[in-house]
């Protein structure tokens, strides 16, 4: 057996470790794997040209950006933090533990499409995430913000993930189907669809008890500054 | 009948307004390289069909040259100022969220009404992408909505989607990158060789320890090509039918269905699936492009753990 494609498999985790730039580490990649798997250059050139046209699919979804732009311009994201402010039991933790609620009931009904983090994370999630965070906990430092963007981000991600699969004519189930009629086992997709449910609690479970207590540790964070109110227009920088 | 080529062709105008934007945008020291990028991306969506595989190819590669050495820039269009936002909240209120809810609404009672009334069997749409349609729906339906109620200057829209689209830069297009890697990967035989090197790790007679093997083979190979879906073929006929169901009789739904969500743990945790991990990133302008990854890693691990028990007692008890 030819294990010298393997390289390529080499070349892409040592890109991304250097964190080189990852859409020459992938061209790098690509290349290098064809031709050591002993394809002529023309011939490599064009199966990625080929598959990379293939998948412009992938490219729809950036048509929701003028108007997520456009209502960022009339001030939809201070809106979404304004609303969090004036909930007085909502925190982080809370919030996104309904978001991944939301994001896996809907994917379980086959609606996957209708959120992501173009479409709600970046105007309302995030945003509303973060002025939870600052109402319970005042002004938060970089690191912090951070967290709490990366978190909503996830939360987006575990919930399409261990919700999608429960609906029975999403692309996943089909290919498990697909793939197990060449081996002669004839499955209906409703008994795989079935055989999601259980990962799909555990994983809420998991995630949801991770992000309340994420709560927790954003308390601890800014001890000083903890308070019932909405946070003071000029604060003091937390500790 | 609406086929994918009308939002190819939507999404081409796009960028290429976004690429003749970004060419008469002085206050970019790097206008021209961000106007190729997106001129080519333009280009890719609205004659990708017409240039052949090899053109596509060189296509690729200029994508990957524009971006790997630096030719392009974020851009500052002029928008609206923090202080001159808040106002705007406070005077327009809760209402600024309804043509942000437009587009999922659309595309949620489109896709209900499109495939549980009699209308889908009109076959307007090309089969499984009326979501996508009702999504371009959705957006053309808001940009109505926002034009008859702020009446924002006509080229508004496209200088902020251009503002958003240079700060997500060149990740918007790694996605599809990524799955043309896998194709070639695919094409060298890559799965062949990590099947047989899995299989190669499997302590014989032991059903439980087949069963760890096949759970994180599926999440480590998924973390390697960035999705799931090329892995799982690939492990299902290293390990998953030929040992645990063939010889150990496991329930074959259970290994599919499971295996796959075993897979699903590892693109949580891996910069390959870029759409996922490293787009957000960019979108939520976090500093650590590896950020989104960071945050996912405590809950993919625990929760691989968990489906490799789930397959282990759905699949053998």
């Amino acid at each position: 057996m030819n294990y010298w494609p393997l390289l390529g498999i080499a070349l892409v985790v040592l890109g991304f470790a250097l964190r080189l730039n990852p859409m020459l580490v992938v061209t790098a990649a690509a290349i290098a794997t064809g031709l050591l798997a002993g394809m002529d250059p023309v011939a490599v050139i064009s199966i990625f040209g080929k598959a990379f046209n293939d998948n412009r699919i992938i490219a729809i979804v950036w048509v929701v950006l003028p108007v997520i732009g456009l209502l960022e311009r009339h001030g939809l994201q201070q809106q979404a933090a304004r609303v969090i402010r004036r909930l007085r039991r909502a925190t982080t933790g809370r919030l996104l533990v309904l978001y991944l609620l939301y994001r896996q009931v809907t994917a379980a009904i086959g609606l996957h499409s209708t959120a992501g983090h173009p479409q709600t994370v970046r105007p309302l999630v995030a945003p509303m995430a973060l002025a939870a965070a600052e109402k319970e906990h005042g002004p938060l430092d970089e690191e912090t913000s951070e967290r709490v963007k990366a978190m909503s981000a996830g939360t987006d991600n575990v919930g399409l993930f261990f919700g999608e699969d429960i609906f029975f004519a999403i692309g996943s189930i089909v290919l498990i189907q697909q793939t197990l009629v060449t081996y002669g086992y004839s499955l209906a997709p409703l008994e795989l669809a079935l055989w999601a449910i259980p990962s799909a609690i555990v994983a809420f479970l998991i995630h949801g008890t991770r992000l309340l207590l994420l709560d927790r540790s954003l308390a601890r964070r800014a001890p000083s500054t903890s308070f019932a109110g909405p946070p003071p227009r000029s604060g003091e920088e937390p500790s | 009948m609406i086929t994918l080529h009308w939002l190819y062709t939507l999404a081409g105008a796009m960028f290429a307004a976004f690429a003749l934007l970004s060419a008469i945008d002085r206050s970019n020291p790097k206008r021209f390289g961000n106007a190729a990028f997106w001129g080519l991306m333009a280009l890719s969506l609205l004659a990708g069909d017409y240039i052949g595989n090899f053109g596509n190819g060189l296509l690729v590669l200029g994508l990957a040259g524009l971006a790997g050495f630096g030719f392009i820039g974020r851009s500052h269009p002029r928008t609206t100022t923090e202080p001159e936002r808040e106002r705007w909240s406070e005077r327009l209120g809760n209402r600024l969220f309804l043509p942000a809810l437009i587009i999922p609404a659309t595309a949620l009672i489109g896709t209900l009404i499109y495939n549980y009334t009699p209308v889908g069997s009109f076959g307007w749409i090309e089969p499984k992408r009326e979501t996508y349609m009702f999504l371009a729906v959705g957006v053309l339906l808001a940009l109505a909505t926002i034009f008859a109620w702020l009446r924002p200057p006509a080229i508004a829209p496209l200088q902020e989607g251009r503002r958003l689209i240079d700060a997500i830069g060149w990740a918007a297009v790694l996605p599809q990158m990524l799955a043309a890697l896998g194709v070639l990967f695919a094409a060298a035989g890559v799965g062949e060789i990590i099947g047989y090197a899995t299989q190669s790790v499997i302590p014989a007679g032991s059903v439980f320890l087949t069963v760890v093997v096949f759970g994180i083979g599926m999440a480590l190979f998924t973390m390697i090509m960035g999705n799931a879906f090329a892995a799982f073929p690939v492990m299902a006929a290293a390990i998953g039918v030929p040992l645990l169901v063939r010889l150990y009789g496991g329930d074959p739904a259970v290994v599919g269905a499971v295996g796959m969500l075993a897979g699903f743990c590892g693109t949580l945790m891996t910069p390959m699936a870029a759409n996922f991990n490293i787009v957000p990133a960019a979108l939520l302008e976090l500093k650590n492009q590896y950020g989104v990854i960071k945050a996912q890693i405590p809950t993919a691990i625990p929760l691989l753990i968990a489906n490799i028990l789930i397959l282990y007692f759905g699949a053998f008890m």
